[in-house]
C-alpha cells in the first residue's frame, strides 16, 4: 500500500476562501485542548488571543501599525510572485528604503518644510528600488538566481545600517550608543486617533492594495505578468517580454519595501536604530501567499499576522502564557491554513501496488 | 460614536463572562500592578533571566501588595512601545523595561502617561515619571579579570562580546584592568557576534578564540554556548549574567553576577506606599546588585582569598577598577595618577586600555 499525492483536476472556489477560516477554527480547537493540557485557562486564552485586541480602540490602532508594513509589502511580493519572480530580499529593500529616507530626515534635522516628508518618501521608494535593482540586472544580464541575491542582500542591508548608526548617522549626544538623533516633527508621520499611534502610513497601506488590485486587474502591464506566470509558453509567443515582467516585478515590490521601511522610521520609530524591522519583509512572503496573491486578500491576512504578534503579548501579559506557548500557537495557525490549502488544491490517495500482495 | 462604546463594552463584558473572568468578590485593597518588559526569552540563565528573578523576589518580598505580570522577547523598535503602551494603558503602576533599546519607546509612553512610574534599565533619559538604573557590573568585572589573570598559562583571554557600546566596552576594559593588576603579560582577544542572543555563533566566536591559543573564555552576549564550548575544549570560563557553573562544571571558575531583586522590592514599596520619585541610580558591589557566583574547585585558595580582598576594598570604595593611572592602546594616560575616572566618562566609554588586542570597532 502506498500513499499518493496527486492535483486535483477541480479546486473548488468556494472551499480555497473557506479554508482560511477552517483552519482558525482548527486552530482555536486544538489550541484550547494545549492550553488545557499546560494548565491555562483555555477561555481566557483564546479570548484575549482572538477577542480582546479587536475590542479596543488602542488594541485596533496597534493591529493597524503592525499590519500596515506587512500590507505594504506583501501586495508589493505578490506582483512578482505571480509571474514567478521571486523576491525573497524585501526585508533588505525595507531596510535600504529607511535608511534612505532617514538619512533625508537627519540631513533636513530641525527644517519644518513641509516637504521633508514627502522627499523622504521618495527617498525610500527610491532607495528600495535601487536595492531590488541588483538582483534584477544580475538576473536578466546573467541569469543569476534572484531568490539567492535578493536574500543574500538582505544582510549586506542589515550589516550597513549597523555601520552607519555606529559611525556617521550615531547621535553626537548619545553617549556613543548606536542610535541616531530622534527625527523632528517635520520628518514624522501624523497620527489619525489621538492617544494612539496609529500614523498615517496605515491608511495608505490600504490605498495601495487598491492600486495594486486596480493595476493588476485594469492594466496591460497587470495582464502580462499575469499571463507571464500562468502561461509561460503563451507569453513568449504573445511576445511579452520576460525581462521587462522581471524588472517590474524587482522593481515594485522593491520601491513598496522601501515605503514600508519610510513609514517604520518616520511613523512609530521615529529614528534610525541597528534594527528596524522584527522580519516584516520575510514575514510579507507568508502573508502574500496567505492572502492569495490577491491584494485584497493580503489586507485580510496582513491583519491575521498582525493579530496573531498582538494576540500572542495580550495572553502573555493576561494569562501569563510563556512567549514560546505563543509562538507554537502561531505555527499552528500556519501549519492548518497551508495544510488545508494543499488539501484543497490536491487530494491523497491509497494506492494498491500489485507486487505487495505476496505480503 | 456612544453607541458604538457601548455596544463595545457590552461585547467586552459578555467575552469576559465567556471567559470565566468575571472579576470575583471586591477584594479590601488592590494589589499595585507591576509590568516588566523582557527583551529575550527568560530561559534559565542570562540578562533576562536575572531580571525575573529580580522580579520573583519582589514578589515574594510583597506578596499581595503587588502583582506582577510580564512580555518576554520585545524586539527593541516599533514593537516595544506597544507592549509599554498596553501595560501602562491595562492600568500598571510600574512599569520596568529593561533594556536600552526601549529607552526612546518608554520615554515616548511616559509622556502619555503621567500618573504611571516607568522604570528603564540602562538608558540615560529621564523625566517626572521616569527613572533609570544600572548596575556597576564592571566592578564585577575587574575580579573576574584578576581570576583569568590567576588561572592563565597561555596569558591569552578570549572575549566573546555581543556590540560594541559602552556598556560592553566598559566590561571588556574592566575585565582587562583586573587581569593586568595580577598578570601583565596577559591579553584580551574580542570576537563580536552582532547579536545578543546567537547560541551557535557565540559557540564559533569561543572556539575560535580557543584555536587562537586562549585558555580563558569569558563573554557578554545571553547564552551560556560560550560556557559549553570551553568546558568541550578542556579551558577555563567565567560566565556573566548569570551563575553558568551548571553549563561548564570542570570550566566554570567564576561569574559576574546580577541581582535586582533587592532594587526591584525598594522601588514597588516606595510605588505602593507613594512614595516613587524619579532617580538615577547605579548600583554596584556595596549596594548588593553586583555579585560574584561561587568559585569553580579549580580556583585555588590564594586566589580566592586575593579576589574577597579586593571585593571588600571596592566594596568600601578603596578601589575603583578605573583609578589611574588608565592608559588606552597607543599607551596614552586617559586618567592621571591620583583620579578615577568619573561616571559620565565611564557611561560613554569609547576606547580600549591597553592589553586589548584589535581596534575597537567604530
Amino acid at each position: 500500500m502506498q500513499l499518493k499525492i496527486e492535483p486535483r483536476r477541480e479546486i473548488s472556489r468556494n472551499l480555497l476562501y473557506l479554508t482560511p477560516f477552517l483552519a482558525v477554527l482548527l486552530t482555536v480547537v486544538t489550541g484550547f485542548v494545549l492550553f488545557m493540557l499546560m494548565g491555562y485557562d483555555p477561555f481566557a486564552a483564546i479570548y484575549h488571543f482572538f477577542v480582546s485586541p479587536l475590542l479596543s480602540l488602542y488594541g485596533l490602532s496597534e493591529l493597524m501599525v503592525k499590519a500596515a508594513p506587512l500590507i505594504i509589502i506583501g501586495v508589493g511580493l505578490a506582483i512578482g510572485f505571480r509571474a514567478n519572480v521571486w523576491n525573497i530580499g524585501a526585508e533588505g529593500q525595507l531596510t535600504i528604503g529607511a535608511i534612505a529616507s532617514g538619512a533625508v530626515a537627519l540631513a533636513f534635522w530641525g527644517d519644518t518644510g513641509l516637504w521633508v516628508l514627502p522627499l523622504m518618501c521618495i527617498a525610500g521608494v527610491l532607495g528600495g528600488m535601487l536595492y531590488a535593482s541588483i538582483p534584477a540586472f544580475l538576473k536578466t544580464r546573467f541569469g543569476v538566481n534572484e531568490i539567492l541575491t535578493s536574500l543574500m542582500l538582505t544582510y549586506v542591508a542589515t550589516l550597513f545600517l549597523s555601520t552607519l548608526v555606529y559611525g556617521p548617522l550615531k547621535d553626537p549626544a548619545g553617549f556613543n550608543f548606536p542610535q541616531s538623533r530622534m527625527f523632528t516633527d517635520a520628518a514624522l508621520l501624523g497620527v489619525v486617533f489621538d492617544g494612539t499611534r496609529m500614523h498615517t502610513g496605515t491608511i495608505f497601506a490600504l490605498l495601495i492594495a487598491v492600486a495594486v488590485w486596480v493595476l493588476m486587474t485594469f492594466t496591460i502591464i497587470g495582464f502580462q505578468v499575469r499571463v507571464v506566470g500562468q502561461a509561460p509558453a503563451a507569453a513568449r509567443f504573445a511576445g511579452f517580454s520576460r525581462n521587462t515582467i522581471i524588472w517590474f516585478g524587482l522593481l515594485v515590490s522593491g520601491g513598496l519595501a522601501g515605503l514600508a521601511g519610510t513609514f517604520e522610521v518616520a511613523g512609530p520609530i521615529g529614528q534610525l536604530i541597528p534594527v528596524i524591522t522584527p522580519g516584516y519583509g520575510f514575514t510579507a512572503i507568508i502573508v502574500a501567499f496567505l492572502g492569495r496573491l490577491h491584494p485584497l486578500g493580503i489586507i485580510l491576512s496582513g491583519f491575521l499576522m498582525a493579530l496573531s504578534y498582538i494576540g500572542g503579548e495580550n495572553a502573555q501579559v493576561e494569562v501569563g502564557l510563556p512567549q514560546a506557548v505563543t509562538g507554537v500557537f502561531q505555527g499552528l495557525l500556519l501549519f492548518f491554513l497551508l495544510a488545508s490549502d494543499f488539501l484543497v488544491r490536491y487530494r491523497v490517495r491509497v494506492v494498491r501496488l500489485v507486487t505487495e500482495t505476496a505480503s | 460614536m456612544r453607541q458604538i462604546k457601548s455596544w463595545l463594552g457590552l461585547a467586552l463584558a459578555a467575552g469576559l463572562v465567556a471567559a470565566g473572568l468575571a472579576p470575583g468578590g471586591a477584594v479590601a485593597a488592590d494589589p499595585l500592578k507591576i509590568g516588566f518588559v523582557y527583551v529575550s526569552p527568560v530561559g534559565d540563565a542570562g540578562w533576562t533571566y536575572q531580571h525575573d528573578q529580580g522580579r520573583l523576589e519582589m514578589e515574594r518580598a510583597l506578596g499581595a501588595k503587588v502583582e506582577t505580570s510580564y512580555v518576554e522577547s520585545v524586539p527593541e523598535g516599533a514593537d516595544a512601545e506597544r507592549v509599554i503602551r498596553k501595560f501602562a494603558s491595562d492600568g500598571y503602576q510600574l512599569i520596568f523595561t529593561t533594556s536600552f533599546g526601549y529607552m526612546n519607546p518608554t520615554v515616548k509612553v511616559a509622556r502619555q502617561f503621567p500618573s504611571v512610574h516607568f522604570e528603564h534599565a540602562t538608558g540615560y533619559k529621564r523625566a517626572k515619571n521616569v527613572s533609570t538604573y544600572l548596575a556597576r557590573f564592571y566592578e564585577g568585572r575587574y575580579l573576574t579579570g584578576i581570576v583569568a589573570g590567576k588561572m592563565t598559562k597561555s596569558n591569552k583571554i578570549g572575549y566573546v562580546a555581543a556590540f560594541p557600546i559602552p556598556e560592553v566596552v566598559r566590561g571588556i576594559n574592566a575585565f582587562t584592568r583586573g587581569l593586568r593588576s595580577v598578570n601583565r603579560k596577559a591579553e584580551v582577544r574580542v570576537v563580536w557576534t552582532s547579536s545578543w542572543y546567537d547560541p551557535g555563533k557565540e559557540r564559533e566566536a569561543a572556539e575560535t578564540l580557543i584555536s587562537q591559543g586562549a585558555d580563558v573564555i569569558t563573554l557578554h552576549t545571553d547564552s551560556t554556548a560560550p560556557v559549553q564550548a570551553a568546558e568541550d575544549k578542556g579551558v577555563w570560563a567565567i560566565g556573566y549574567h548569570s551563575d553558568m557553573s551548571k553549563y561548564g562544571k570542570r570550566a566554570h571558575l567564576t561569574a559576574a553576577t546580577h541581582h535586582w531583586g533587592g532594587y526591584y522590592t525598594k522601588v514597588a514599596e516606595d510605588a505602593v506606599a507613594g512614595k516613587w520619585a524619579s532617580n538615577n541610580t547605579w548600583g554596584g558591589i556595596k549596594d548588593g546588585f553586583v555579585k560574584l557566583a561561587p568559585f569553580g574547585d579549580a580556583v585555588p585558595a590564594d586566589v580566592r582569598q586575593l579576589v574577597k580582598a579586593r571585593e571588600a576594598e571596592i566594596a568600601a570604595g578603596a578601589l575603583h577598577p578605573f583609578a589611574g593611572p588608565v592608559r588606552d592602546q597607543a599607551g596614552r594616560i586617559v586618567v592621571a595618577e591620583g583620579q578615577a575616572m568619573s561616571d559620565k566618562d565611564m557611561l560613554g566609554m569609547k576606547f580600549y586600555v591597553e592589553g586589548v588586542v584589535g581596534k575597537l570597532p567604530k
